[in-house]
């Protein structure tokens, strides 16, 4: 059944309210999706009625906060079809993730002259902890290029992979252009060859059906503020026997099981990965987005999305001056564009004036801007709450703008 | 002119504008195009003002005890920007530019139109500006 976006738009706050004496377009959801009220709600409630420390507290509000924060860390393990619960470990973000990965796996188990592929469409958080454990360990970084589209290029992938490949990290869908990237391909072959893998759902989560066990990924990591929950918040996923086998992150509180002077022995998964007080508050109000996500259906949701991007594609196109940067296949609802002759800030900026709030620049993504041999891109992304009125709107201002230096 | 003179100026031409920030977009759009072009040679890295997002090439001369400037940005917008604080301090005599108070980007609302990364451009234009007529006014004065 198509979804009631106008019920979905009530539920969003931020929504409602003027930018520059226009109302608010909200076409940045790549960057962050604005959250419902339950989550809201959610953050509130538990700072007026269930703050307490988790896990060990003895009295009633401590054994509350645990449970619903453990609550969350279930829903998480549905959402994503983990084996168990253990295998969900909170961090800050999807770059804590990667960063986590790269400081404990990464340490132990790749070592002088093995390989970590990457490829050419990944963000700056997927590139530069790679970098930083290859400097450290005389490693070697190797990328995935691609082509004109925006698509990785497979065949060269296949030449990529050796036996000295220990890790292939890569990015599920594209920040920057909506690329969805052959994953269940990459998975199976980095296999065969004894690598692991690690992927970057910071962009699939919201918009794709992510099963973990399906996939058999290795690592997952995502934001949950991606995910119309709040920000400062994320989710590593790891194959339990790797997680088991990984040195624990950062040392403190949560993650010990004993401690003596002489030697500390640490706690079991997930908390071995979860040292200090965790983000309590918000990973419980991280449970009431993933409901409402789930109550819409990822399916649903993805079709308004689909609906939503071939429309805009379509008319944007048409405008003379617009040109597209990023066009593969299978995407996601994420338009990438530019306009000829003008520099990206500029359209950002009068799309403002305009109420639409778009996002402009490198994204995170220097190395592939430098692929196409451009500074920066427009990035419209589109979510469950955007309608074709507001396309409309963006597709009058885009056409508008382009006629300053396309007559 | 004074260096107050064409801020009133600037002032007056904004106000008629109003609160329409699309218009005012496309006036400042404008007024980057007018501004004279700067020789390729003179856009260099030494020349870029560091603390702006977009590119932005400062140079200056004197002549007649007056200093001149040259700017070119990649932005339309920034080269808009440049080109309102070349018109106030582009002319004039290194201590007049020194003492200047840039009161129109305050009252014609700028920061709130440009938003607070490309404000701290501007700031960084103005100051890159004053450099330059303080290290003129030094070789004055030796």
């Amino acid at each position: 059944m198509p979804l009631n976006i106008d019920h979905i738009r009530g539920l969003f706050p931020v929504l409602h309210q003027e930018v520059n004496g226009k109302p608010l377009i909200y076409f940045d959801n790549a960057a962050t999706t604005q959250k419902p009220l339950a989550v809201i709600e959610a953050l509130s409630d538990y700072y007026k009625k269930d703050n307490s420390n988790i896990h060990r507290g003895a009295h009633t509000l401590a054994d509350r906060a645990t449970r619903y924060y453990e609550a969350t860390r279930g829903l998480i393990k549905t959402f994503i079809n983990s084996k168990e619960e253990a295998e969900i470990i909170f961090t800050k973000g999807t770059t804590e993730g990667i960063n986590l990965v790269a400081a404990t796996f990464g340490r132990k188990f790749i070592n002088e002259g093995d390989e970590i592929i990457i490829s050419t469409l990944e963000h700056h958080s997927n590139i530069v902890p790679w970098q930083m454990l290859c400097e450290e360990k005389g490693a070697i970084l190797k990328i995935i290029p691609i082509n004109e589209a925006g698509e990785l290029d497979m065949e060269a992938f296949d030449g990529l992979l050796s036996p000295r490949t220990k890790l292939v990290s890569v990015v599920h869908v594209s920040n920057a252009l909506g690329t969805i990237n052959p994953v269940e391909e990459i998975i199976s072959k980095a296999h065969k060859v004894g690598a692991k893998v690690l992927l970057d759902g910071a962009q699939s989560t919201s918009h794709l059906e992510i099963d973990v066990q399906a996939l058999d990924c290795d690592f997952l990591v995502f934001s949950a503020h991606k995910l119309y929950g709040p920000t400062g918040l994320g989710v590593l996923y790891g194959k339990r026997e790797i997680l088991d086998a990984m040195p624990p992150y950062q040392g403190g509180g949560e993650m010990i099981k004993e401690v003596t002077f002489e030697k500390t022995t640490f706690n079991e998964l997930p908390f071995k990965f979860e040292a200090g007080t965790p983000n309590i508050g918000d990973v419980i109000a991280f449970g009431r987005a993933l409901e409402f996500i789930n109550d819409l259906g990822k399916k649903e949701i993805k079709a308004h999305e689909d609906d939503l991007l071939s429309y805009a594609t379509e008319q944007l196109q048409a405008i003379k001056g617009f040109v597209p940067v990023g066009t593969a296949k299978d995407k996601v609802s994420v338009i990438s564009f530019n306009i000829n002759g003008m520099h990206p800030f500029d359209v950002g900026m009068m799309l403002d004036a305009n109420g639409i709030a778009v996002r402009t620049g490198h994204h995170c993504t220097q190395p592939l801007m430098q692929r196409f041999g451009i500074e920066g891109t427009v990035r419209a992304s589109f979510s469950v709450y955007n309608t074709k009125s507001e396309i409309d709107t963006l597709v009058a201002s885009v056409s508008k703008i382009a006629k300053i230096k396309n007559k | 002119m004074t260096i107050q003179d064409i801020q009133n100026e600037i002032i007056e031409e904004f106000s008629i504008l109003g609160d329409d920030r699309e218009s005012t977009i496309f006036y400042i759009m404008e007024l980057g195009d007018k501004l004279p072009e700067m020789p390729e040679a003179d856009k260099t890295d030494e020349h870029i003002i560091k603390g702006c997002q977009s590119k932005v090439w400062l140079t200056a001369f004197e002549k007649e005890n007056k200093l001149h400037y040259l700017a070119d940005s990649n932005t339309d917008i920034t080269k808009g920007l440049i080109s309102l604080l070349i018109r106030v301090l582009s002319g004039k005599t290194p201590q007049e530019i020194i003492n200047a108070e840039l009161n129109f980007i305050d009252k014609i609302g700028m920061g709130n139109i440009i938003g607070s990364q490309r404000s701290n451009g501007l700031a960084a234009m103005i100051k890159q500006m004053k450099l330059y007529a303080i290290a003129y006014q030094a070789k004055i004065n030796a």
